[in-house]
């Protein structure tokens, strides 16, 4: 579980101690075992209702991303937005795989920061979002 | 002290790391790596040590030792070490920390930073750990950044106002202009910020909510802009234009128009438009549907608007795309209250969806199902139902089965259908239903007499198939010992008959004796049934002797005592062992809902323990009812009077012990002089329904009104007013006014006149025609404008208030009576 690049935020907290991961996490894998054992797109919905709180994950691959929101949340907009995320990264990775997340998680965070803030959306178009990390780059490297 | 590896190496060391331990040991010696560099006190790599920690970090190790230096890489000038320093802040700090009051100072320095960056960390870092004393601290200076700054700014910083608004409620009036001139900016970034800084303050503030409803019509602008016309492509998601700002905005117009007429209706339209425009082929497209639908929903909208949005919500149900049947039955969930016709109409795909096999969708199917349930189609529903609990994940039996309970309950069509259905429920889940099953499936049991014979019967072979359920072995033991005599005799006409000896019987009971799956309280029904036997069945009574003496030395003690006790029953008290254990009444159902008769000797100065005490009221005796002296009898005669009117009502509430304002309980009927009271009932008396006798109920200064009833239908009543002149002089401009409760329905007739003729030579006659629809019994149902509220219950539902005011000698006259007895109507209804 520690491999795959599970960072989820809810109004600001983190959840990110394995305890608190683990059941969700492990929910999505069955599902994911048994989709892939029964040839099915989508078998399962995506929604997992977890204490009181909803989760909505979406799986690229190997890679996770699981959100936490509460149940006043349009769940289907909140699965469009981590499709948002994942194409930012893409374009930002060009092609981003789990292992661009692992190696990379500060930039990562940044790009989360510009998206989401205390868990509200911040912003969704994309050169706006990799404006300021293009020009923290450019800095860096003059 | 190995050197401190790049940020890339650690991480891959620790996925290199093939088991647990080792990937402790390799973190434990980079903690310890990083621990001693930050005791060093200035190097080039502090940002990189930081940056290890927040990994370890997010994998779960401690890391709060990093707390101090993220505040001192906070303060540091240069950009990467502060961007590491308020991550590591956001990540590893929160307000329970002693350390986060102080990185407040350097906040407060970088939000007037030059560089818009730095100040865009800030923001954000204030946005999602800010204390409230930090808030407090910075609100102006927010304040300042919301009107005045780029863009980029701007939207961070509506949304570090959001957070502070929810830490500091008075701090909304500080945001309140600037979110509003927010709404005017064309960046969307903004406008979204805006928005959900002005759904924060509607939703904390109902006064701001007030205010801010004036803004409908510029957000109905901003969605038309949106959702109608145009194509942007800066914020465009597969065809439709930032659907998260609409969504957003629906949200807030979401909130704007709940319980506001006018805020609703602007917005019709554009729900509408947006609702038949959106494409819905895509995911995008659906959740701006299902937005708009829920936002219809919660409005005051127009029917026909509320009907485009169920539609909606049934081409969700149908879609393939399991997700949004989930969300649809969401939804429908919410308004299968209100709406229940509409929704009843998916039944079928409803109940189709138990079977689908992905949890979450089973749940919320579940859900629907049992809101759907009704008498029509109880029976259809419960045999779908009974077919999911034989399948359903575990998470869900319990829920499932005290919803099959409770349905059955409410609709059950016959009584042998129900035991059916609870004994079904008991086989396949009997493990996971509640404990106060098995005293109401007794209940039932003994309530359902033809059926004895049939259930005894039934149970028996539950029991000889498994007697692992312990709730179905609980009652099966039961009933054998209440009706091993029918078990036996073995006639039973619904059943193929199947012989049973005295003998099987006892075994049976013996083997759950015996057997370890039993729970001790299960052994203790089986005792007991066993020694109900003895007096049930002739042969084996001996057998049953040495069962019951083996457990005089059990290590339970309760069965213990049990059986030392039935031992007794068998040596010194035989002579009373028939009449112990003859056969148990029929076991009243004891629910709240019901409120026992009371004996008509009631007690008017007794304090009494009523479920409804808010309809306990005081009679005003004096107040109304000068126009007629009113005998004030006692409860006793009272009673008997009620029982006059037409058997009793089920609900008879003596007088409750308020304040000790009234002695007895005045009627309000007809009576002219007092003591004429049981005479005039007396004549209305037994059942034979008189055909509309009519009562006085107005006598002064010579002006008499009677009245008749007669019932029209099932909750409608015409009454005739009839008024009569019996002084020397005319009477003039004669008109009667009527009000009735709220539930009931008034429709007046034209008068015959107005004028009454001196002595009676002619009449005024009126009719009313009166619609209770309602047939409301419960007292408190019915708001009754009069000073004194009726504590009886009799035709408490039916009253009626007349305003008599007519001109007589020049002069004007007016009063007012009550009437509270309609003696044809209370005759008619039995």
């Amino acid at each position: 579980m520690t491999g795959n690049g599970v960072t989820y935020r809810n109004h600001g907290e983190n959840y990110n101690s394995p305890l608190s991961v683990c059941l969700p996490v492990s929910v999505c894998l069955y599902r994911s075992a048994y989709s892939s054992v029964c040839h099915a797109v989508s078998v399962h919905s995506v929604f997992v209702e977890y204490k009181d709180f909803k989760l909505i994950y979406r799986q690229y691959a190997a890679l996770y991303i699981v959100v936490g929101v509460t149940d006043s949340e349009n769940e289907l907009s909140v699965y469009e937005l981590v499709h948002n995320f994942v194409e930012v990264l893409d374009k930002y990775f060009s092609r981003v795989s789990e292992l661009d997340i692992m190696f990379n998680l500060d930039r990562v965070h940044i790009i989360l920061d510009e998206m989401i803030q205390n868990g509200h959306i911040v912003e969704t178009n994309r050169s706006r979002i990799l404006a300021p990390l293009n020009a923290l780059d450019k800095m860096a490297d003059s | 002290m190995s050197p401190s590896v790049p940020l890339q190496e650690m991480i891959r060391a620790i996925r290199s790391a093939r088991t647990q331990c080792e990937e402790r040991g390799v973190i434990q010696r980079e903690c310890a790596a990083i621990r001693a560099q930050f005791r060093q006190s200035d190097n080039g790599g502090r940002s990189h040590n930081l940056a290890k920690l927040l990994y370890v970090h997010m994998l779960g190790y401690p890391a709060h030792f990093g707390q101090m230096e993220c505040v001192r890489m906070i303060a540091s000038p240069r950009y990467s070490e502060k961007r590491v320093g308020y991550l590591g802040a956001m990540m590893l700090l929160d307000e329970k920390q002693d350390a986060s009051l102080l990185i407040t100072n350097s906040i407060k320095n970088d939000l007037s930073h030059s560089n818009q960056y730095v100040q865009s960390l800030a923001l954000c870092t204030l946005a999602c750990m800010g204390s409230a004393e930090m808030c407090r601290d910075l609100a102006p200076e927010i304040d300042r950044l919301l009107r005045a700054s780029n863009s980029y700014i701007k939207k961070k910083a509506a949304l570090c106002a959001v957070h502070i608004v929810r830490k500091v409620q008075d701090l909304g009036e500080l945001f309140t202009p600037a979110a509003r001139s927010l709404l005017s900016e064309k960046n969307h970034g903004v406008l979204h910020g805006a928005v959900v800084l002005i759904t924060e303050l509607c939703e904390k503030n109902p006064e701001t909510l007030e205010r801010f409803r004036k803004t409908v019509p510029d957000l109905v602008q901003i969605m038309k802009g949106l959702a109608i016309s145009g194509y942007s492509p800066e914020h465009d998601v597969a065809g439709i234009s930032d659907p998260f700002l609409q969504v957003r905005i629906l949200r807030l117009l979401r909130i704007l128009g709940r319980n506001n007429e006018q805020a609703s209706d602007a917005m019709n339209d554009l729900l509408a438009q947006v609702a038949t425009n959106t494409d819905s082929t895509k995911t995008v497209g659906n959740a701006v549907l299902y937005e708009t639908v829920l936002t219809v929903l919660d409005i005051k909208s127009e029917s026909g608007l509320r009907v485009l949005a169920v539609n909606i919500l049934g081409r969700f149900l149908l879609n393939n795309d399991r997700n949004i049947r989930y969300i649809a039955m969401t939804s429908l969930q919410k308004i299968v209250g209100s709406d229940h016709n509409a929704v009843q109409r998916h039944r079928g795909t409803i109940v189709d969806c138990l079977k689908d096999q992905d949890a979450s969708v089973k749940r919320r199917a579940l859900d629907l199902s049992l809101a759907l349930v009704s008498a029509t189609n109880i029976r259809s529903m419960m045999k779908e139902l009974l077919l999911f609990l034989s399948s359903c994940p575990p998470e869900l039996r319990a829920q499932a089965a005290s919803g099959i309970f409770n349905a059955a309950e409410r609709y059950a069509p016959s009584q042998r259908w129900h035991i059916d259905t609870i004994l079904h429920v008991l086989t396949t889940a009997g493990g996971d239903v509640r404990d106060e099953t098995v005293p109401n499936l007794i209940q039932l049991i003994t309530n359902a007499s033809e059926l004895h014979c049939y259930t005894v019967h039934k149970l028996y072979r539950a029991l000889l198939a498994d007697i692992s359920q312990q709730s179905l072995v609980q009652v099966a033991c039961w009933c054998i010992g209440e009706y091993g005599d029918l078990l036996v005799r073995g006639e039973c006409q619904e059943i193929e008959p199947v012989q049973v000896t005295e003998d099987d019987v006892l075994d049976a009971l013996e083997t759950v004796l015996q057997s370890h799956m039993s729970s001790p309280a299960t052994r203790g029904f089986a005792l007991t049934a066993t020694m109900k036997l003895s007096t049930r069945i002739t042969d084996n009574v001996d057998r049953i002797r040495s069962i019951v003496s083996i457990y005089g030395s059990c290590i339970d003690v309760e069965l213990q005592q049990r059986a030392v006790e039935y031992n007794a029953l068998f040596k010194k008290y035989d002579h009373m062992r028939a009449a112990v254990l003859e056969r148990m009444p029929v076991i009243e159902k004891n629910s709240p809902r019901v409120i026992p008769m009371e004996s008509p000797q009631g007690r008017p100065s007794r304090t009494s323990s009523q479920p409804k005490s808010s309809t306990e009221s005081h009679w005003c005796p004096n107040h109304l009812l000068t126009s007629f002296s009113l005998p004030v009898c006692g409860v006793s005669q009272v009673c008997d009077l009620l029982d006059l009117l037409g058997g009793s009502e089920e609900t008879l509430q003596p007088s409750p012990a308020v304040g000790g304002s009234a002695p007895g309980l005045p009627i309000h009927t007809a009576s002219t002089a007092g003591g004429d009271l049981l005479d005039l009932l007396g004549g209305l008396e037994p059942a034979p329904i008189a055909p509309a006798p009519t009562v006085p109920v107005y006598e002064k200064e010579g002006v008499t009104l009677t009245l008749s009833c007669e019932k029209q239908s099932d909750s409608g009543l015409t009454v005739t007013l009839t008024a009569s002149n019996s002084t020397d002089s005319d009477i003039s401009s004669f008109t009667l006014q009527a009000a009735v409760p709220k539930s009931v329905q008034l429709h007046m007739k034209a008068p015959s006149g107005d004028f009454l003729p001196a002595r009676g030579t002619a009449n005024v006659t009126q009719m009313v025609v009166l619609n209770n629809p309602n047939k409301v019994v419960s007292v408190e149902a019915v708001p009754i404008r009069t000073a004194s509220k009726s504590f009886f219950p009799l035709q408490v539902n039916l009253k009626m208030r007349i305003r008599i005011s007519y001109t007589s000698q020049g002069s004007a006259f007016q009063d007012t009576v009550q009437i509270d007895s309609f003696p044809g109507f209370s005759a008619a209804i039995h």
